[in-house]
């Protein structure tokens, strides 16, 4: 089974929400789709769903045109950020609803809810009321109730969300092995890179309602396609410097300049921005071709053993990751090095023109 | 000014002194607590008053009632109840009046239903103003109606029936329901209702079975709401009626007999018609706030 989005757009009320979609997604295929809060992770989940109509452009699954085929005639299921469950009945009920409403007979039903119980370590719980739960075990619920029914198409929008760090770790871990033993098509919204990094499988960038990338996880982080599409997937956002190339000199607004390294020398002139991965960056120099800057430190937070340094001179800004935790002063002047064997170049339309060798070049 | 941090040694020390007097006046709570009472005991016994002398009258006989002042029934007596059990006229104002209340209470609730979740779940054209305009249904007066309602019915041979009633009473019962039950549902989120369709439920399964359920003290509360504004309404009830419909209220403006008015049956009249509302009330009583804030909370 797989579905297609074949070039969907979706209006509503002269504003538009979703602009131009292309997206093939393989059977058996675990897809994180990926975007801040009003991307169009949620309005894309539902276009697949069903439960919305697109403006234009069809939906495609396993080439069977289903574009005006309602929710209730797809095999589709679906887990929302918020903890929904039907309050009046049990937890068996809950999870036991779709099947019922599949007339799939009773010992079968009580099998399948079972063994869906089990995996989700809810198994203990199936007699009482979901609104006695805790949220984990709320989402759980949700969660059996959207892999008892064998959809071919199952969706998750923010499902961790409001649950807390700890749950939301082990959850995303039993989640993942879920699905290696199935056929059907996962598509997993969240706002974090760090999430999609860890969830694997594929990548759609979403920005503004449009599909920026799409393609195996590793190589949309690695490669990225395009500057917005880097920034999206890059937690802290990716730093963006401005600087130009000319002639063996790579200048950043004319005043600091650099010889160019090997694998840079191959762009034409021009004005370029350069990406370069907070993490990449360093205190203390790691290669020879580092590049030394001198900034002040604005801010340092730090965030369980790791800290985020905000660092700015009056060129640029740039928010440097460090492991462990550091404490600065702020006004504190500090070198920062940076590898100019590791940055990304975009062109003026935003473009990516350069990958860092390692990564396998352009 | 007062929130600052005094900063001159003279007002440091009027604040103290200020403070001071602040604490003693919070450590007299007997004081207060006196006042309290005092001022909710006095409360009650003005509104209880009448009630009270409404149940004192219907257990008195009509000379006492027409004679001196008695706080209580000297004299202690059920026949004016006995009558009003026994006598058609009397009873079968109850028995009206409780039809088509029970009438309208079902035509409202089946027709508001599926309004309240039209105006909860869809965006339509002019659904505000649509909304808007059934609450104006609620600010006119019964009045205004009456003329264009008894000559309808008249016409339409519907006059004087419980189903005239009913009917009438549906003018500002189904938008009070509809308002009612719209706050209720959309209390409830619209992914519960997407869940559902995605389950497989059809619209009227998932409506009976999984939807009513949810706002069902939203249901208990407007239920009870209509029972109460059909059964306090007299303007309409008693002019589209005449003897084969004709509700309580209407009785008891009717009663006087050869020997004046009958004080006593009227009193009684009025504690049983009082009660209904008094059994509703209590039994939808924890969820009544939330019903007053229309399920908004």
């Amino acid at each position: 089974m797989s579905l297609i989005l074949d070039n969907i757009d979706l209006v509503v009320g002269g504003a538009t929400h979703i602009e131009g979609v292309n997206l093939e997604l393989k059977p058996g295929s675990f897809n994180v789709l990926l975007g801040r809060t009003l991307a169009g992770k949620t309005t894309l989940m539902r276009l697949m769903a069903g439960l919305d109509r697109p403006s234009r452009g069809r939906v495609l699954m396993e080439g069977r045109d289903v574009t005006g085929v309602s929710v209730r005639h797809r095999n589709v299921s679906m887990v929302y950020q918020q903890f929904i469950n039907y309050p009046g009945l049990s937890v068996y009920d809950n999870i036991a609803s779709p099947l019922r409403l599949a007339r799939v007979d009773r010992a079968e039903i009580d099998r399948r809810v079972r063994q869906t119980a089990e995996l989700l370590h809810i198994e203990h719980l199936l007699e009482r009321s979901p609104l006695e739960l805790s949220g984990g075990q709320q989402q759980r619920t949700a969660m059996g109730r959207a892999l008892v029914k064998d959809a071919d198409v199952i969706l998750f929008d923010e499902p961790l969300v409001n649950l807390d760090y700890k749950l939301r770790e082990e959850l995303r871990e039993e989640l993942r092995t879920l699905f290696d033993e199935r056929r059907c098509i996962a598509v997993y919204a969240t706002t974090e890179p760090a999430e999609a990094l860890a969830l694997g499988g594929n990548t759609a960038v979403l920005h503004e309602g449009r599909l920026l990338q799409y393609g195996r996880t590793e190589d949309v982080y690695h490669r990225p396609a395009s500057r917005s599409s880097a920034e999206m997937f890059s937690e802290p956002p990716i730093n963006m410097i401005r600087g130009l190339i000319s002639g063996s000199e790579i200048s950043f607004d004319r005043r600091v300049a650099f010889p160019l390294s090997d694998d840079l020398r191959s762009l034409p002139p021009g004005e370029y921005h350069f990406g370069v991965r907070p993490s990449h960056i360093s205190l203390q120099p790691r290669d020879d071709d580092d590049l030394a800057v001198e900034v002040s430190v604005e801010l340092a937070e730090i965030s369980g053993s790791e800290t985020f340094l905000h660092v700015a001179n009056d060129l640029f800004a740039m928010v440097v990751h460090l492991s462990g935790v550091h404490e600065f002063d702020v006004d504190q002047r500090i070198t920062i090095h940076f590898p100019i064997h590791k940055v990304y170049a975009f062109d003026r339309h935003g473009d990516v023109v350069h990958i860092p060798s390692h990564l396998g070049g352009l | 000014m007062s929130d600052s941090l005094p900063t001159t040694p003279e007002a440091v020390r009027r604040r103290a002194a200020a403070m001071a007097a602040k604490r003693r006046r919070q450590a007299r709570p007997a004081v207060r607590q006196w006042r309290r009472t005092g001022l909710m005991t006095a409360y009650i016994f003005f509104v209880l008053l009448p009630i009270y002398w409404l149940l004192n009258m219907s257990f008195q006989s009509n000379s006492e009632i027409l004679g001196a002042l008695t706080l209580w029934p000297s004299d202690f007596t059920l026949e004016h109840y006995a009558k009003i059990f026994t006598d058609a006229n009397w009873y079968m104002g109850y028995v009206n009046s409780i039809t088509y209340v029970l009438m309208n209470m079902l035509i409202s609730i089946v027709v508001a239903l599926p309004a309240a979740y039209a105006f909860s779940r869809f965006k339509f054209i002019g659904d505000k103003h649509l909304f808007f305009w059934l609450l104006t249904n609620l600010m006119a007066p019964p009045a205004v109606f009456l003329l264009p309602y008894f000559q309808l019915y008249y016409t339409v041979g519907l006059f004087d029936t419980h189903v005239a009633v009913a009917l009438a009473h549906c003018l500002f019962n189904i938008p009070l329901a509809v308002w009612i039950l719209e706050g209720f549902m959309s209390s409830v989120p619209k992914e519960i209702d997407e869940t559902a369709f995605i389950d497989g439920y059809s619209f009227p399964h998932f409506f009976v079975k999984i939807f009513i359920p949810m706002i069902r003290s939203g249901i208990g509360v407007t239920l009870f709401f209509l029972f109460m504004f059909s059964w306090v309404e007299l303007l309409l009830a008693s002019t589209l009626t005449s003897t084969g419909a004709q509700p309580i209220g209407s009785v008891m403006t009717q009663t006087k007999g050869a020997s004046g008015i009958d004080w006593g049956a009227l009193s009684a009249a009025g504690v049983l018609t009082i009660l209904p509302g008094i059994v509703v009330v209590y039994f939808v009583r924890n969820h009544i706030a939330k019903g007053f804030a229309l399920g908004r909370t």
